[in-house]
């Protein structure tokens, strides 16, 4: 039953990875930029939800509701102002203005809120828990991961049934083509950069309510969603949520294994499913 | 004429670096092994994203396995540091030859977050080797660095302390590191293997309609750069002495500050590392008293650089003046038409 257990918590786990993952998903698989901020993106939507939580007195889920246009708006200004003059063919100048943002809201909010490692207090909720037979299930964990589920539909809903999503398709599959048909690729890139900003604002919730983080936690964030979208393959979304689950489910049995092979384990799973399948699980575009 | 001058000027400028500890400014000395060793860092680099087009996030995984087995060889087998450097950077490129088969298979953006995975793999394996300290690391044993071959020698001519003697040693090798690398690099890009690999990074389809085979050229680059990565991540501990799976895989000391020099001085040119250490060691020393705000500082200055001049400080100089201190381009043969034949 230890094994059960284990395998529950992995999943539930790999539902916050899923979810640190969706946004990155979107743009990587619409515009094939590589956003290494987004980790810190997510620690930054944080400290937001953080800041409006303790500045009005608010529960962090009220406080994430008004973080959530805040966030779509950074996503927009930053597609429009920075990332879209960088796009192109050459995958480094984008890859290399992602990293240098990185480091820069890194040592920004390190200046700003210190080193000091912060938690969301989101209440009674936090510690709540059920048991099914033997198995505990956190309230908390379970809400992340019916969360996830819910942000994938979404997307997934948005990406095939809305005329956005037609916009976001066909831009990308082809750019040039979409233009001939009145669509401009880049404000489809600034309201899809706008859209996984919203969705890493949700992961911040569920990070930071879930455990401490401070200003240098994001870059491992970022693999852990990395490696969620990679194994996925390039433009699914669900198997997103299946990369993000499986990295969850590896971290929970290298930890039952032994507690220091939490992290190695799931980096290690990354590596054997890309040794098998170099394109990842389910890809849905080719490039 | 003028590359004559050029490396008139580059020559004046090592002689200058090497003499530069015969004056005892040992704070200094140890500022400038760390910029030496940057600049090895960002040579190779270099190679990899601007001349390879590999663009890997992982180097530290060659700087942490070099400076591991080093002090393996010291702690566990007794060998000197020196000899367990040189020991350290054959075992990163041989490391090199099964990452190759992993990361090779993925393209672009993948193949960055590959290399960043196995890095963190070997960070976090690293750690569970309990014999040099497991998570929290270890020191080198006493006298292990004072014992190594010419630190004698450097205190009997110069009669200096043995720290300082040390000092100058691993100084003295990274400066032979950086002229080691920047003579190799000149050479490798400027022979026919080289000029397959920048036809490659120019036009991929083009190059191999000529048989320019891209895989091969650009493996036999990972490899020897991961060879020279893992002898300058030796140095370093050599000098630090103690080591941690946290610092010897430190993704922005060994990859990170690496990046912003290669693009701020100018990618996919042999000057541009030079000049982007140069600016990373200014910013550094100008700023340290404001803590992180370099950091943001380079972070910015990366970014537009990337906007505004996608080759770099050096790029931009030599567009600009028509200047090029290491060219690598061949003079074209001249054209028959022209009646020059037999000039060139």
């Amino acid at each position: 039953m230890i094994w059960l257990d284990t395998l529950l918590q992995g999943l539930l786990l790999g539902g916050l990875y899923a979810l640190f993952a969706a946004g990155l998903s979107l743009v990587f698989g619409i515009m094939r930029l590589v956003n290494l901020a987004h980790g810190d993106l997510i620690v930054l939507g944080a400290y937001v939800i953080l800041g409006i939580g303790t500045a009005f007195g608010l529960n962090p889920f009220v406080a994430a509701l008004i973080a959530l246009p805040l966030m779509f708006l950074l996503g927009w200004v930053l597609q429009t102002v920075l990332l879209n003059r960088v796009l192109g063919d050459d995958i480094l100048p984008p890859l290399l203005v992602t990293f240098g943002l990185s480091v820069v809201i890194q040592n920004a909010l390190l200046e700003g809120f210190s080193a000091d490692s912060r938690k969301l207090p989101v209440g009674p909720i936090e510690a709540e828990s059920f048991s099914i037979g033997s198995v505990s299930i956190g309230v908390m964990p379970l809400v992340t991961f019916g969360s996830a589920i819910l942000v994938i539909l979404c997307l997934n809903w948005i990406f095939y049934r809305t005329a956005l999503g037609r916009a976001f398709r066909a831009t990308s599959d082809d750019a040039v083509t979409a233009q001939l048909m009145g669509i401009r690729p880049k404000r489809v890139f600034a309201l899809a950069t706008g859209i996984a900003l919203v969705v890493a604002t949700i992961a911040a919730l569920y990070l930071g309510a879930r455990a401490n983080f401070d200003p240098s936690i994001g870059p491992a964030r970022l693999l852990y969603a990395f490696e969620a979208v990679i194994i996925g393959g390039l433009g699914s979304l669900w198997g997103t949520l299946i990369g993000g689950l499986v990295i969850g489910v590896a971290q929970a049995f290298g930890a039952a294994l032994n507690p220091e092979w939490q992290i190695l384990a799931g980096h290690i799973a990354f590596v054997l499913i890309l040794l098998v399948r170099p394109r990842g699980l389910f890809p849905r575009a080719y490039d | 004429m003028k590359n004559v001058l050029g490396l008139l000027c580059l020559l004046v400028i090592v002689i200058a670096l090497a003499i530069i500890p015969l004056f005892g400014l040992r704070a200094l000395v140890q500022d400038l092994f760390m910029v030496l060793c940057l600049l090895v860092l960002a040579l190779n680099w270099n190679m990899l994203a601007g001349f390879a087009g590999l663009v890997s996030v992982g180097q530290q995984l060659f700087v942490g396995v070099g400076a591991y087995v080093m002090f393996a060889a010291a702690i566990l087998w007794g060998l000197d540091p020196l000899t367990g450097g040189l020991i350290g950077g054959l075992v990163a490129m041989v490391l090199a030859v099964p990452v190759a088969f992993f990361v090779f298979r993925l393209n672009g953006a993948y193949f960055a977050i590959g290399t960043w995975a196995v890095a963190e793999i070997a960070r976090l394996s690293f750690s569970q080797w309990r014999a040099l300290g497991g998570g929290t690391g270890t020191a080198l044993p006493r006298g292990a660095a004072r014992d190594m071959p010419g630190v004698q020698l450097i205190r009997d001519v110069l009669g200096v302390s043995p720290a300082a003697a040390v000092d100058m040693l691993t100084y003295w090798l990274a400066l032979g590191l950086v002229v080691a690398m920047l003579v190799a690099s000149w050479m490798f890009l400027r022979s026919r293997m080289g000029l397959g690999l920048q036809a490659v990074r120019d036009n991929p389809v083009a190059a191999r309609s000529v048989g320019v085979d891209p895989v091969r050229l650009k493996a036999l680059v990972f490899l020897l750069t991961a060879f020279a990565t893992g002898i300058c991540g030796a140095l370093i501990f050599i000098q630090t002495g103690r080591i941690s799976p946290d610092s010897a895989f430190s993704v922005i000391d060994w990859t990170a500050f690496v990046i912003f020099i290669v693009v701020i001085g100018g990618i996919g040119t042999l000057p541009g590392p030079i000049i982007g250490v140069l600016v990373f060691y200014g910013l550094q020393s100008l700023l340290s008293d404001y803590g992180t705000v370099y950091l943001i500082v380079l972070g910015v200055l990366g970014i537009v650089v990337m906007l505004f001049a996608r080759r770099g400080l050096w790029g931009a100089f030599t567009q600009w003046t028509g200047f090029d201190l290491l060219p690598l381009e061949h003079t074209p043969p001249k054209s028959a038409e022209t009646g020059d034949r037999g000039k060139t």
